[in-house]
């Protein structure tokens, strides 16, 4: 008689199915999982200690770093909670500019999230589908910030420059000639504007492709269908927020619910799930991303028909333009004085939070009146998440971990921070 | 604002003698409570359908060690010149007596049904430990886990008390106020011993940009609350 013994495996942190850096200390029964044990950090980077010796505005770039998937909605709930302590608004037009790039940023994630999962699953065509619509949109980020992934683009108080009003445009080269050049180029003649419009105008029929490619799929059902369940009651009790909490029949948004900056003013729909499993989760995202195109599509309506500042006049907080700063003693002060010292705020403490692609992405500053946070703390959608691998893993097979941790939506850079 | 007081009195008719303090600001709520009430009044606060909290959004740790402390007095400094050579916080005094004790954990609530939300406070001195939360809410584990290995705050009850972000064998707790920004050890390989070793940090820290507390943006402040 031989004993029979569980035995233990270590997935991770190396292994491509943990989405960076998750090691995962999994106790097998045969091949179905009694315990998972995730063991998080190997990417924490200190972001809350380090903003805690650095200006308010310094740490902005650190927020892209989080979550690095959906870079702007990790920024805007930074400038938000600035922005409710010092008592501020930002002019309207750089609040449509942040819900457009918000939802830009959205759909940037799920499509992320949809090659990455599908691949994990063994689909490999949706994964280049995807990438190659990112590539437009990541276009669209290094034309208003210059960079393609860390934009730091929202400031307190707006964002830091009005849209371009012309796209970047390929060169012929070795590999692309003249005639190709000009077709590649031929969404890029217009303003950013235009260029974002054109891309609304396509997105629908890609999201159908990809529908086509699995939702009927039946290896995809198989892998997907009644695994991870999680019920409403569970997902509340586990803190679950976005796609996650929406995926098991709770509608709760915070663009809806609380809405901050013009969503209130915006028409869009919150889809929920019925089952709560991984395909539930699924359909919920691939309908998120027809909503965040019809949200994109208002906003560009309304950028077009109206200007406007998209930073507050405030030197105090926003640095002075070019010109004053260099043709003018008091520019030139404020403009010094905001790029060494900073600004102060005033005392007190907030909690401001933003409906980001992952779920509810919230920041809790507490300020003693200096120019530097006193106590930074962020609130990250994914750490929540991941805590209750362990939970919707147990009783599931080997194989279906990769299902749970893809549907979990996971990025390291803001579940170690 | 009305809305909200309304809500606070609704709290304190209902806790009469368990809220130690209780604040609206920025149209937050906050309620600041004893360590010995803190299990009975969430149980209330999440099963009571007239309160409704069903999700712990999240809980953070707080060291009030340095709080109002500066690297550089604004004062002074026109009549006896600036200096910018600043020296860091490597001992800082404490100046914390405007609160009750050194440490706090922080909670934020939230009700779907009521669309509300509610931040507790219980303050605890160096090391005290609150009651955990995990039976309350689940999603209290990898936060109190996260303050425990953060901060060194103790959580009576948790099922699984263990560091979390920090490297394995991690010693001290590093957002603390008391820990430096650059760490206290480094690590380097060592070919002679063939193993990472690790010794005390060579470099001193550093403060480029000294830390002031000014009050000129404070007339701005009356718009949210």
């Amino acid at each position: 008689m031989t004993e029979v013994r569980n035995y233990t495996v270590n997935f991770g942190p190396q292994h491509p199915a943990a989405h960076g850096v998750l090691r995962l200390i999994l106790e097998l029964n045969g091949e179905v999982i009694e315990k998972a044990d995730p063991h998080i950090g190997l990417l924490h980077r200190g972001t809350e200690k380090l903003a805690e010796s650095k200006p308010y505005n310094q740490s902005i770039g650190y927020m892209d770093r989080l979550d690095y998937i959906s870079m702007m909605a990790n920024e805007h709930g930074y400038v938000l909670a600035i922005e409710k302590l010092l008592g501020i608004t930002p002019p309207i037009r750089a609040q449509y500019i942040r819900v457009l790039f918000d939802e830009i940023t959205r759909i940037l994630n799920h499509l992320f999230w949809l090659g990455a999962h599908a691949l994990d699953l063994g689909a490999m065509t949706v994964f280049l589908y995807a990438f190659r619509e990112r590539e437009d949109l990541l276009d669209c980020y290094e034309a208003v910030s210059g960079a393609r992934m860390h934009a730091t683009y929202y400031r307190p108080g707006g964002v830091y420059r009005d849209l371009p009003e012309t796209m970047p445009q390929y060169k012929s080269s070795r590999w692309h000639d003249e005639k190709d050049t000009a077709k590649r180029n031929a969404n890029r003649m217009g303003s950013l504007l235009d260029f974002i419009e054109d891309f609304t105008n396509r997105f629908p029929q890609y999201v159908a492709d990809y529908e086509t490619l699995l939702t009927d799929n039946r290896i995809w059902k198989q892998r997907t269908v009644g695994i991870g369940v999680v019920s409403k009651e569970r997902a509340l009790q586990l803190g679950f927020t976005g796609p996650m909490l929406r995926g098991s029949g709770v509608a709760w948004d915070l663009r809806k619910k609380q809405p901050y900056e013009v969503y209130g003013e915006l028409e869009f729909d919150i889809p929920i799930g019925k089952t709560g499993d991984t395909y539930d989760r699924y359909l919920v995202r691939m309908e998120e991303m027809r909503q965040s195109n019809r949200i994109i599509k208002q906003c560009v309506d309304w950028l077009r028909k109206n200007s406007g500042p998209v930073m507050v006049e405030n030197y105090k907080i926003a640095p002075p333009k070019r010109e004053a700063m260099k043709g003018e003693m008091e520019g030139l002060i404020h403009h010094f004085k905001l790029f060494t010292e900073g600004y102060c705020l005033p005392e007190g403490e907030v909690y401001a939070a933003v409906e980001a692609p992952k779920g509810e992405f919230g920041i809790y500053l507490i300020s003693d009146g200096a120019n530097k946070p006193y106590r930074l703390k962020i609130r990250p959608p994914a750490f929540v998440h991941l805590s209750a691998l362990d939970e919707m893993s147990r009783g599931h097979m080997l194989a279906d971990v990769v299902a749970i941790i893809g549907t979990q939506d996971i990025v390291f850079g803001e579940v170690d921070r | 604002m009305l809305e909200r007081e309304q809500f606070l009195q609704q709290l304190h008719n209902h806790f009469p003698s368990r809220i130690l303090k209780s604040c609206v600001k920025k149209q937050e709520t906050t309620l600041v409570l004893s360590k010995e009430h803190l299990i009975s009044v969430s149980l209330e606060l999440r099963d009571l359908p007239s309160f409704a909290f069903e999700m712990l959004i999240d809980l953070a740790g707080v060291d009030y060690l340095t709080y109002g402390h500066t690297e550089w007095e604004t004062e002074t400094s026109t009549a006896t010149g600036f200096s910018r050579g600043v020296n860091g916080s490597e001992n800082p005094k404490d100046l914390s007596q405007k609160f009750p004790a050194r440490f706090a954990v922080v909670t934020h609530l939230l009700s779907l049904i009521h669309n509300r939300r509610l931040r507790l406070k219980v303050f605890l001195s160096d090391g005290e430990s609150v009651p955990s939360l995990v039976p309350v809410w689940a999603s209290a584990n990898w936060f109190e886990r996260e303050a425990f290995d953060l901060f060194g705050i103790g959580f009576e009850g948790h099922p699984d008390l263990r560091r979390i972000l920090t490297d394995y064998g991690f010693l001290g707790h590093p957002l603390r106020k008391d820990f430096p920004l650059i760490g206290k050890v480094e690590a380097r390989y060592d070919e002679g011993e063939a193993r990472v070793v690790t010794r005390p940090v060579s470099i001193t820290p550093r403060v480029t940009v000294p830390r002031v507390i000014r009050r000129n943006l404070e007339t701005t402040d009356n718009t949210h609350d």
